[in-house]
């Protein structure tokens, strides 16, 4: 094992970062290095998250780089660790700040040393929230990273950045206080909040459902979940590029990682009793949102819309209880991230040129900006789930893990497919292909070197993960196997009764 | 006995002997003293009160007793008078600058607030219904004198004036119900009312209802309230972040001692009080103050809220109820002194500006001090991981091991509609166009709002010992 505390260090390293970005000058050089150490410091994390990924050990289901430390007094410490669920995860977020800090660079040009700062705070955070094995520790990552986001749609975003930030602020906070509440009672009734502990504690039945439901109000927002979700279109659309991609392709994450880390295995039997209403609401999801975003007329909400259906299915496939379900709402997850932070910049990269995000004023794209073209198709078949992109692999996989289960609630969720299909090479067409009519975009140019740079890794990753996504399924597999055991397990209790 | 015993049944005294003495020889100095001499006091209060907490951590551990028992010296009284030491010198050095452009540089101002913080210090360490109304009177009647001390301005003297009369009120009301409690258990020391109240009778639950009147009224919680939004935007800015800050604590350690230590045989009886006042405290101090322009108005109501969430861990009654109550009096000092220092140095050229307008852009024209702001106002929304949140996570989590399930999602819901408002002025902050700023914040406010934003940015980094001080000092109550 590890003699340096490896993970403390890539939570805790953009944090240093951050402060010394503070005490930057505001001049102009100040500003230039500011971007500079923010890239170098993301880029030093991605790489030591990278070693994680090698000495990282597949084959077990045990949390691994474990650091313990005593914290607040009592149970409660500062307990880091991650097993093959969260390592995925924070692999994906390391890899996507410095794609981030480049994604801005130009775009941004007010408040850049408090940009760098926001976004460093950020990984620290989201990093920290996938590391913590202690439920309070996860919280306060979990719900710390509200304040930096706060700040980067409300300072940075569009014109209805108050509206949205506050909405994004108020929805988040409110689901997620219910939850620190259920936090408590777990620690009054298991004594502890160490989760390695918890998750094999059974909870009595009562407190499962309250609880349940508390943990899913959180999450439900988070994810988002029909109908929680209306937070969603506004913060994406409000938010500078960069913003939208970590809101996608991480935050949303986090209630994802949510479920699979405490809904299912510690609430197994309110789980399995309360499924039904997970896959009405992600049927639902994946079906309305669909149809809500074949009508939208701005290129960034189109694709938030796009981002709850897509949720929808991981939301099926986590509560299908099957381990293709699961894997596959997992690998839906770190896909999502890699094709939706993708379009994002997509987007970002034509609304730096024009300044405007209406699908309205573009149209034949193509004949300027080839190579953008290029990239955009990739994301846009990524995104319909085509099959040999990374989005095909998940979304087979959920449907195939839900099918097993309950025929209907798949046969449902693949008419979103149809539907997904239908939204994204609509707003394809519309974009790039055409008649090059406008004048505005007589002059536009193609994506330069810095954007290449930008879209270049995803495009390779979105088609690696669709030919060959055995890395990412194995990373988790054994994880995976351990959490079906245990639900199985505790559940055993339940069928006998019944079958009685 | 000799002297020499009779002098060793007083050393427990000894901060409040130093503070009462040194207020006299303020005192004189000032009477004597020419007009420069105002500031010179100002320093050597601040330095009295330091002094009287240096004793007062020298004083031998463990629970020391004196005057047959009505003073105790715990670790709970300990904990509470170090922070209203720290409330009533940090406000004096807070209203220096502003004495000094207001022209309002009066030694009595000192004298007073030493006085009062003698007064809370009685208070803190009241044991029985005789040395609690004691300290009680000691601590308000200075309060009173101070709200008004801007003699010329209509505000100052109307809020100094209805701080009055309601509190003479609430005084009356408090004394009403002691003397019926006196009546019902035939003793006045917390200890034999707690022998005799094992089970409540009307009578005694009637001097109960009164006594947490004259309480609630004290630490302003619905609903005792009215009070406090006019006499926080009345009374000069100063005294406004004194009154927040140190009378709040001692008027929690009065709630809290004599709850706690007098009534825990009919804990079902005080606890639906408590529970209810919590509750109403919480949600109008979210709600009202989403109205507010006016920064000092607004704090009122944060106040009042915060207060709500204090009694929250009353209500629990348990060690680690009142663990949480003295966390979160502790992070509010803190939250509360940090803001008021950023009120403090809201000057323009036309003079002092209150309406939370002004602060539009601030983010710009003072990046240092809006950063810091913003900071203690997501503190005080409870958001992780500043210090905040883990007074809200104190309280809440003695609330549930209570079984307060409902008093509990009420007060976590009651946090999101505060932190609209906070958030609204983070907005303001940072989100609006920068007018013009304000004057050069003088260096006494800097320290302030540095110690005070600094202590709830890394509060989490290392919470043990401020845990576990609370925790001990709560152990010290049962």
């Amino acid at each position: 094992m590890t003699s340096w505390p490896i993970l403390s260090v890539i939570i805790f390293l953009p944090l240093a970062g951050a402060l010394f970005i503070a005490f930057l000058n505001e001049d102009e050089a100040g500003v230039h290095n500011a971007r500079w150490v923010a890239l170098w410091t993301t880029l030093i994390t991605f790489a030591i998250s990278l070693l994680l990924l090698w000495r990282f050990d597949p084959s077990s289901a045990d949390f691994q780089f474990l650091e313990k430390r005593p914290w607040l007094g009592g149970t409660i410490t500062y307990s880091v660790g991650i097993d093959g669920i969260s390592l995925p995860f924070v692999v994906l977020t390391t890899a996507l700040l410095p794609i981030c800090i480049v994604a801005s660079w130009t775009a941004i040009q007010r408040r850049v040393r408090e940009y760098m700062i926001a976004f460093l705070v950020l990984e620290t955070l989201m990093v920290g929230t996938f590391c913590a094995l202690d439920l309070v520790l996860f919280y306060l990552f979990f719900e710390g990273g509200l304040i930096p986001m706060f700040l980067i749609i409300g300072v940075w975003g569009g014109p209805r950045r108050v509206y949205a930030s506050f909405k994004f602020f108020l929805y988040t906070f409110l689901g997620s206080v219910l939850m620190l509440l259920a936090i408590m009672a777990m620690y009054w009734q298991a004594g502890t909040t160490d989760i390695p502990a918890l998750l094999h504690h059974a909870f009595p039945r009562n407190l499962q459902t309250w609880a349940w439901f508390a943990f899913l109000a959180s999450f439900a927002v988070k994810m988002p979940m029909w109908p929680f979700h209306t937070w969603l279109p506004d913060a994406h659309v409000e938010a500078p590029t960069a913003g939208s991609v970590i809101l996608a392709a991480i935050l949303l994450k986090l209630g994802g990682y949510g479920f699979l880390r405490f809904s299912l295995p510690m609430f197994p039997d309110a789980s399995q009793a309360l499924a039904p209403l997970i896959y009405a609401m992600s049927i639902i999801a994946i079906v309305y949102t669909s149809l809500v975003a074949l009508m939208q007329e701005d290129m960034k909400k189109l694709i938030a819309y796009s981002s709850v259906a897509h949720m929808g299915f991981v939301t099926m496939g986590i509560f299908a209880m099957t381990a293709q379900g699961v894997a596959g709402g997992i690998f839906q997850m770190i896909s999502h991230g890699i094709v939706s932070a993708a379009l994002f910049l997509c987007v970002g990269v034509v609304y730096d040129r024009m300044h405007t995000r209406e699908i309205a004023a573009y149209g034949g794209l193509v004949n300027r900006m080839p190579l953008y073209a290029f990239a955009f198709m990739i994301f846009t078949l990524a995104n319909v789930g085509l099959p040999g992109t990374s989005g095909f692999v998940g979304e087979f996989l959920t449907l195939i893990g839900t099918f097993r289960v309950n025929t209907w609630v798949a046969t449902l969720a693949t008419l979103g497919t149809i539907l997904s299909a239908a939204y994204a090479l609509w707003l394809y067409r519309k974009v790039i292909f055409g008649k090059l009519e406008k004048p505005s975009l007589f002059n536009i140019r193609d994506i330069g070197w810095r954007e290449m740079v930008v879209l270049a890794p995803l495009v390779i990753l979105t088609i690696v993960f669709g030919i060959y996504p055995k890395p990412v399924l194995d990373i988790s597999a054994a994880s995976v196997a351990q959490l079906m055991d245990n639900y199985q397990h505790a559940l055993e209790p339940i069928k006998a009764a019944m079958a009685r | 006995m000799n002297a020499a015993a009779h002098m060793s049944t007083l050393y427990p005294l000894l901060p409040e002997i130093v503070l009462g003495l040194g207020a006299m020889v303020l005192l004189m100095l000032g009477a004597y003293g020419d007009a420069r001499t105002a500031r010179v006091i100002d320093w050597l209060a601040i330095a009295l009160l330091i002094a009287a907490g240096v004793i007062l951590y020298l004083l031998p551990a463990g629970k020391l007793v004196s005057f047959n028992g009505s003073f105790v010296v715990d670790n709970f009284a300990r904990f509470l008078k170090i922070l209203a030491l720290a409330g009533s010198a940090a406000a004096i050095a807070m209203s220096l600058d502003y004495a000094k452009h207001e022209r309002q540089q009066r030694f009595e101002y000192a004298v007073l607030i030493v006085l009062s913080t003698l007064g809370m210090m009685m208070l803190i360490s009241a044991a029985d219904l005789i040395a609690l109304y004691l300290g009680l009177e000691l601590m308000s009647l200075p309060l009173y004198v101070v709200a008004a001390s801007h003699r010329d301005s209509l505000r100052s003297t109307e809020a100094g004036l209805k701080y009055f009369v309601l509190g003479a009120l609430s005084s009356g009301m408090l004394l009403y119900g002691a003397s019926l409690v006196y009546g019902f258990t035939g003793t006045v020391s917390f200890a034999g009312i707690a022998q005799a109240a094992t089970h409540g009778g009307i009578g005694l639950i009637f001097g109960l209802v009164f006594l947490f009147a004259g309480f609630c009224f004290k630490v302003s919680a619905v609903p005792f309230h009215m009070w406090t939004p006019d006499v926080y935007e009345g009374a000069p800015t100063p005294v406004t972040a004194f009154f927040a800050a140190a009378p709040k604590v001692a008027g929690i350690a009065m709630f809290v001692r004599a709850t706690v230590v007098a009534f825990p045989g009919i804990t079902s009886q005080w606890q639906q009080i408590v529970v209810f006042v919590a509750i109403a405290s919480m949600l109008l101090g979210s709600f009202a103050a989403i109205g507010q322009r006016n920064i000092k108005r607004l704090m009122a109501y944060s106040s009042i809220g915060h207060m709500g969430f204090a009694l929250v861990g009353l209500a629990a009654g348990t060690t680690e109820g009142v663990q949480g109550v003295l966390l979160y009096m502790a992070i509010y000092l803190t939250m509360t002194l940090g803001v008021f220092a950023v009120i403090l140095s809201m000057r323009r050229s036309t003079g002092m500006v209150e309406s939370i307008d002004q602060l539009a852009g601030l983010a710009r024209t003072n990046p240092t001090a809006a950063f810091f702001m913003a900071m203690l106002l997501f503190s005080m929304a409870g958001v992780p991981p500043l210090a905040g949140f883990f007074a809200k996570f104190y309280v809440f989590l003695a609330a549930i091991k209570a079984g307060l399930y409902i008093l509990a999602v009420i007060g976590v819901l009651a946090s999101v509609v505060g932190a609209y408002y906070y958030l609204a002025i983070i907005k303001i902050m940072y989100f609006d166009d920068a007018v013009e700023g304000f004057y050069p914040t003088p260096v006494e406010l800097k320290v302030v709002l540095a110690v005070c934003g600094l202590f709830n940015v890394l509060f989490f980094l290392y919470p043990g010992p401020l845990v576990g001080a609370a925790s001990a000092a709560a152990r010290s109550l049962f």
